[in-house]
């Protein structure tokens, strides 16, 4: 029989034996615990703003760096998921929260995530006054809100769609509410939830590096962590630091995907509601010691025990009965309660609006919000060209790929490696190009913006192409088609769909890279292209809110406005017409 | 309700599906039902009368719109303990191994984990799923993901057994087998289940286990006869008393409600109109069976039942086609017979073109939907229309869902008889052919 790698229901009292495998998994547990405490000890150092925090360019500090930077990551991670699972829960549910919760999400979406930081430190600084907690919070917040978005829209796309049959299946068998989402609904999400949460901890990395190094009102504030490590290399013009720091990076990278994604992503499999043997993973060295080590067993069997507890403790709370009472409103009276909804959400997006507006307006004129607006133009430009310079390069290599299956096996996790690799790390390598060459760095700064986020192209144009089917290329040969023929008419249309959730991905990376990569660093050198990111960078240096705000809220239009305009519409195409089934 | 020995009691239940613009679409229509205690029903119906919709109000699952349903004297409000169901899909956490999947209903009782495990496995040996304790649903074939469903249902001693077309997803063999072994347990009074109610659209399979079949009529839904099955079991297909109700059952089902309006009295004659709700036939299935019927050994009138064996048509892809046949005016039904018109006749035996005219005469002679389209197009100027048009005007008498069907059998029987031309990427009927 196959190898499951479910883990166990029951954990019997003699399994509780320690084996081989618990000579790893001890070590690793209790170092972890006190590496935690440690750096979390760290955390919440007292500090106060205009002190500096020793940061070293020593290459041996890095592993402590790392470990910060690593700690950050995960506790960002933590409070993305327990986000998503209430959020996407609280819109899944209720059709009236759905109707506020969802168009919020949209707009939350398209906020640069930089912007959050800029607006954000200082709240978190007043919550913790004296201590280093307050910044470390608002790193931490800024790289939730750049995982926590996406991981809330897959959660809630599989909430909605949980099969009806399941759903009354649940409640025929009187499972409460409690029981239903933990036994239905998250487990039906699972296979989703994790494939967004490492594209989110991909987008983390790049974040997790610009959040270190805060600036507040003027006032630089360097986190230990590799991103502040890079920050001062960068200051200092240490070729070799930035080689340390991408070196470092690489190296935590490829232990996460080892420790936690490899395996999170074998053991998603047994959620996926299709027939078995479709893409089967080997099970990956830690998820074999997570189920052999005994130690894990003891681990499992208290959490089932505190499991059957809360869903005891639930059943009390809320009997299967009483949630499920069928609802007898009357139509016209649910109706009226909507339409007065309805309004009250209306009102008060008119209401922010308009706050927003009168804010803006007690620093910034017409003429500004006009020059914005031409500046926010610029980077769209640089975004749309640098997409279309990407997908020419890309296509035709990843079809050629796409076409060699054992190749494409191959190559494919390095691209996922090369997708969560941060690209801000390269950052100076390129300036210092720059600058050496006086290259034109309205052309050349470009390029950075897309550098992270282009390898979401090739990813997905490989995994279309893998995905067509091989009879098409036979009916193609057996007709003799032609070369450009071949192209027109079967791989363009058959890898669209693919390609078109690869740019979307890439677009929306780049308008968030735009803020860091439109004003770069080398030194005493700073170079400057026109565009909107370099405008709310130069206005959060500053402190100044309301360009900020105003910054942000041009930024996000221009970003809807691509959304609605173009992703969108493509996306309807792809679906009606060329979806392969 | 007093305990008359009713386990279900249904009363005057509609059922209205509320849409944002329309006003309510009714799908059950003063539907009366009792369950008593030992005796299996089931209920027959076309797709869309309802009847699955019936089972889920009197599961607990949905509310009726008026009306009440009372199990046991208890009114229903909501899933109700002693009352389990087994569904068409199986509805099997695929997460869960077939030990897990048995187990949830009593987990969520709170069943103390040791009875839990031993009531489960009994069930597993019951419903013969031994040796697949530890198996996942996705490793099983149909038939044993259903003896899963089965063992679920049966783990909780439901009171009430509900089972919403559970043999419809399996091939003939599979379904034959898990039916005769839910009968051995049904006989031998191996569970203490008191009643079970059947939803289904298979004839045979309704005859054979039933002892009470209720057949629904559609648009809206309501009981339209009740036929007591008192053969002794088990029961033999091939005996001429088994065959005789089931030439009576489908003698029911394949008449038109329409057309049998001295009969149905009270209903008075429905109209078929724009809206009426189009079976959606597809042509190449609606020339096949004309054809068989028009050739030997039938030679244009053939028997309902023969016919579902010959040309191994499922029973509800049969009404569908039988209803699409007589509403183009090819064929007509009659005591579980159904035999070519004249005009049937003629396009058996036509060429293909020949066919295509006769198909466009009898389309806008009996659809009053393609004669509109049709007319419209022939008067706006460019002589195209968007689809939406015709969609919002199918949406005032059907739901949205329905109504997108109807448009697409339309065009598909539209485009086949080369009445009108559609195209997908704009959505627009029109009369000319792409160039």
């Amino acid at each position: 029989m196959q190898q499951r790698w479910g883990l166990p229901i029951v954990a019997w009292p003699s399994r509780l034996r320690p084996n081989y495998w618990d000579g790893i998994a001890l070590p690793l547990v209790l170092g972890s615990i006190v590496l935690l405490a440690w750096a979390s000890r760290q955390m919440s150092m007292p500090y106060r703003l205009g002190q500096t925090l020793a940061i070293s360019l020593d290459p041996r500090y890095l592993p402590e760096y790392g470990l910060r930077t690593v700690l950050r990551m995960v506790l960002a991670l933590v409070a993305s998921l327990v986000f998503s699972l209430a959020y996407a829960a609280l819109a899944a549910k209720s059709r009236r929260a759905e109707k506020l919760l969802i168009p919020l999400l949209d707009i939350l979406q398209s906020v640069p995530i930089l912007g959050f930081l800029s607006i954000t430190v200082t709240g978190f600084i007043a919550l913790f006054p004296g201590s280093l907690m307050g910044y470390e919070c608002a790193a931490i917040f800024a790289i939730f809100t750049s995982q926590a978005w996406n991981m809330t829209f897959s959660l809630y796309q599989s909430f909605s769609a949980v099969p009806k049959d399941l759903h009354e299946a649940s409640r025929m068998y009187h499972l409460s509410p409690w029981q239903s989402f933990w036994q239905l609904d998250v487990p039906f999400a699972m296979p989703n939830l994790i494939w967004n949460m490492m594209m989110s901890v991909s987008g983390g990395w790049f974040f997790v590096v610009a959040s270190e190094a805060i600036s507040v009102n003027g006032q630089d504030v360097k986190l230990p962590g590799i991103g502040s490590y890079i920050a001062l290399a960068i200051e200092q013009r240490d070729l070799a630091g930035v080689g340390y720091a991408i070196l470092a990076m690489l190296v935590l990278i490829l232990i996460y995907d080892q420790l936690l994604f490899r395996p999170l992503l074998a053991w998603a499999q047994r959620f996926k509601v299709e027939a078995i043997g479709q893409d089967e993973i080997e099970p990956p060295w830690f998820l074999t010691m997570l189920q052999r080590a005994r130690l894990f067993d003891l681990l499992r069997s208290l959490f089932d025990a505190a499991a059957s507890l809360a869903s005891l403790a639930s059943r009390r709370a809320l009997p299967a009965g009483a949630a499920q009472r069928l609802p007898r409103t009357r139509f016209a009276e649910a109706r009226w309660i909507d339409y007065v909804w309805s309004a009250a959400l209306l009102v008060g997006t008119l209401y922010t609006l308009y706050e927003i507006a009168l804010f803006v307006q007690t620093e910034v004129g017409l003429h500004e919000v006009l020059y914005v607006l031409l500046l926010g133009f610029i980077t769209l430009i640089r975004v749309v060209v640098l997409i279309a310079l990407a997908a020419v390069i890309w296509v035709p290599i990843g079809v050629w790929i796409g076409l060699r299956p054992r190749l494409a096996r191959r190559v494919q996790p390095i691209v996922q490696f090369l997708a969560a690799f941060p690209a801000n790390l390269f950052f100076p390598v390129a300036v210092a190009a720059i600058l050496r060459f006086h290259l034109n760095v309205e052309v050349w700064v470009s390029p950075l913006m897309i550098l992270g986020t282009q390898w979401y192209i090739l990813f997905n144009v490989i995994a279309g192409t893998l995905a067509l089917p091989t009879d098409y290329q036979f009916v193609a040969s057996n007709l003799g088609v032609s070369r450009w023929l071949w192209w027109r008419r079967l791989v363009l249309p058959g890898i669209f769909p693919a390609f078109v959730t690869g740019a979307v991905t890439a677009s929306g990376g780049s308008w968030n890279a735009s803020i860091v990569s439109e004003i770069v660093r080398w030194g005493n050198d700073t170079l400057v292209a026109t565009g909107i990111g370099a405008y709310i960078a130069q206005a959060t240096d500053k402190g100044d809110f309301p360009r900020i705000a105003l910054g942000i809220c041009v930024l996000c239009l221009y970003v809807l406005l691509l959304n609605r305009l173009l992703w969108r519409r493509l996306y309807v195409l792809a679906e009606e017409r060329l979806r392969l089934d | 309700m007093p305990d008359d020995g009713r386990l279900i009691c249904a009363e005057k239940v509609c059922k209205t599906y509320q849409t944002a613009e329309t006003s309510g679409r009714l799908v059950l229509d003063h539907v009366d039902f009792s369950l008593f205690e030992g005796e299996i029903v089931a209920i027959l119906g076309k797709s869309g009368s309802g009847k699955s919709t019936f089972l889920r109000v009197l599961a607990g699952l949905t509310p009726p719109t008026e009306g009440r349903v009372a199990y046991r004297g208890r009114a229903v409000d909501g899933p109700a303990q002693g009352i389990a169901m087994v569904f068409q899909t199986f509805a099997l956490f695929p997460w869960l191994t077939v030990l897990g999947n048995v187990e949830l209903g009593l987990e969520a009782q709170g069943v103390p984990r040791a009875e839990r495990r031993q009531r489960a496995l009994k069930a597993i040996d019951v419903i013969g799923l031994d040796g697949f304790e530890s198996a996942y649903p996705k490793e099983l074939s149909g038939g044993m993901r259903q003896r899963v469903g089965f063992a679920r249902a049966l783990v909780v001693n439901p009171d009430v057994l509900l089972l919403d077309e559970p043999f419809s997803a399996l091939d003939v063999l599979t379904a034959e087998t898990l039916r005769g072994d839910l009968m051995d347990l049904w006989i031998e009074r191996r569970v203490p289940t008191k009643g079970i109610i059947l939803v289904s659209h298979n004839i045979e399979e309704a005859v054979e286990i039933a002892d009470r079949i209720i057949i629904f009529g559609s648009d809206p839904g309501h009981i339209r006869a009740e036929i007591p099955v008192t053969l002794p079991r088990p029961r033999d297909p091939a005996s001429p008393r088994f065959q005789q109700i089931v030439d009576e059952v489908y003698a029911i089902l394949t008449t038109v409600p329409g057309r049998e309006a001295g009969r149905r009295g009270a209903r008075g004659v429905e109209q078929v109109g724009i809206g009426y709700r189009i079976p959606a036939a597809s042509i190449q299935q609606l020339v096949g069976l004309l054809d068989a019927i028009s050739a030997p050994p039938y030679s244009g009138r053939a028997d309902l039942p023969h016919l579902v064996e010959s040309e191994h048509i499922e029973d509800e892809a049969l009404f569908v086609l039988i209803e699409a046949l007589q509403l183009l005016g090819f064929a007509q039904v009659a005591g579980g017979d159904i035999w070519a018109t004249p005009v049937g006749r003629n396009f058996a035996e036509a060429d293909l073109q020949t066919r295509k005219q006769i198909f466009a005469d009898q389309l806008r002679r009996n659809i009053p939907l393609a004669a509109h389209i049709r007319k419209v197009l022939d008067e706006r100027p460019g002589h195209s229309a968007p689809e939406g048009r015709f969609l919002a005007e199918l949406e005032d008498h059907l739901s949205e869902e329905e109504a997108a069907e109807v448009l697409e059998t339309m065009i598909n029987w539209g485009r086949y008889a080369e009445l009108f031309a559609y195209d997908y990427d704009r959505g627009v009927l029109s009369l000319e052919n792409p160039t």
